[in-house]
């Protein structure tokens, strides 16, 4: 409808009488690369928050159906649990840290963070698969009870967001090796940084909702 | 936005802009993190407190250290992104809550509407352990 005045305000040469009006804007100025994707990967983010936001409602609809199997009190271990957060959260400063040296231009110190921030990671994985095997073993397997089944799709997903963090820190580290600290890298880096932090927020949901509310049920 | 005048002559060492972090930052958010994690896993291990006021509690200290990370991992300002990370935040936030509050809402509907079955050992599901 209002096109003509839209070409008049984008079109930055004022166009000559017999020169034909454009609807759209050909002139395309440079959008450097990569100038989009933290927004972009934002977005994305917001959208896996989506999927985790289904599956906290999966579980606080179904966390109760325990088909007269264990409850929550009988098989969560607070305690490891609380290792479990703090391997976490020290991946997460940890992974600041890698940020900072990046800042400060350090190839080498980057890569050293971001191999302790996967080894917190690894830590992380191996106490939540220690948990999951344990379960399994004592007959509370995801085929058990709807509670048990909505409680291993989200901390199931959730690990595997993690389990696919640790495979990008690597792939991260190789490329940094290969390439050190170009623009696209550290694009690379901070997009991570996102995501990794991102899943310490769904684990706050994860230990607050299910296993501290779940114990205290 | 300015992008025509600073495009092309930016092309060769284009910065992006990206989120200055600060050791500052991450201690703070760390410390902070810290203490609200170890509260409310006390909280619940020593039960020094009534379960429901437990309950209330550590769901308060969880959206605290949700906020916390946001500011000070994510760095998570008004102004990132010019506003845009915000507004889809917000927005997310937005559809998260109406998901939740009414998937809790209707299935408690459902389940208190439902008719009473005859007890069957196997369909029934009580919440309670026997």
């Amino acid at each position: 409808m209002s096109a003509p005045t839209m070409t008049a305000k984008t079109l930055t040469a004022p166009t000559s009488a017999n020169e034909p009006v454009q609807f759209y804007d050909l002139d395309e100025h440079a959008h450097p690369e990569g100038h989009s994707t933290m927004l972009g990967f934002w977005i994305y983010l917001m959208s896996d928050c989506l999927i985790f936001a289904i599956l906290f409602a999966c579980y606080a609809v179904l966390g109760g159906s325990y088909a007269a199997g264990p409850a929550p009190k009988d098989l969560f271990d607070l305690k490891l649990i609380a290792l479990n957060t703090a391997m976490l959260l020290f991946s997460s400063i940890t992974y600041g840290f890698a940020v900072l040296q990046m800042q400060q231009g350090k190839v080498r110190g980057v890569q050293i963070w971001l191999a302790v921030t996967a080894l917190f990671g690894l830590a992380f994985l191996g106490i939540e698969l220690y948990e999951f095997h344990h379960l399994i073993e004592i007959g509370a397997g995801p085929q058990r009870s709807a509670f048990l089944s909505s409680f291993f799709t989200l901390v199931g997903t959730h690990g595997l967001h993690v389990t696919f963090g640790i495979i990008w820190l690597v792939t991260l580290m190789f490329q940094l090796s290969k390439h050190g600290l170009i623009a696209a890298n550290k694009r690379r880096v901070m997009c991570l940084s996102m995501f990794w932090h991102f899943l310490d927020v769904v684990w706050i949901g994860v230990f607050t909702f299910v296993y501290l509310m779940g114990v205290l049920r | 936005m300015s992008a025509d005048t600073h495009g092309h002559a930016a092309d060769g060492h284009h910065e992006i802009e990206m989120p200055h972090a600060s050791m500052r930052d991450y201690v703070i958010g760390f410390v902070l993190s810290v203490i609200l994690t170890a509260i409310p896993f006390w909280l619940v291990m020593t039960m020094p407190l009534s379960a429901g006021a437990t309950g209330a509690i550590i769901m308060g200290f969880a959206v605290v250290q949700i906020v916390v990370h946001m500011v000070f991992f994510l760095h998570m300002t008004p102004k990132a992104e010019g506003g845009w990370s915000l507004t889809s935040l917000i927005f997310t936030v937005i559809v998260v809550v109406i998901m939740l509050a009414g998937s809790l809402w209707v299935m408690h509907h459902l389940n208190t509407n439902m008719m009473p079955m005859p007890h069957e050992p196997t369909s029934q599901t009580t919440g309670q352990i026997p």
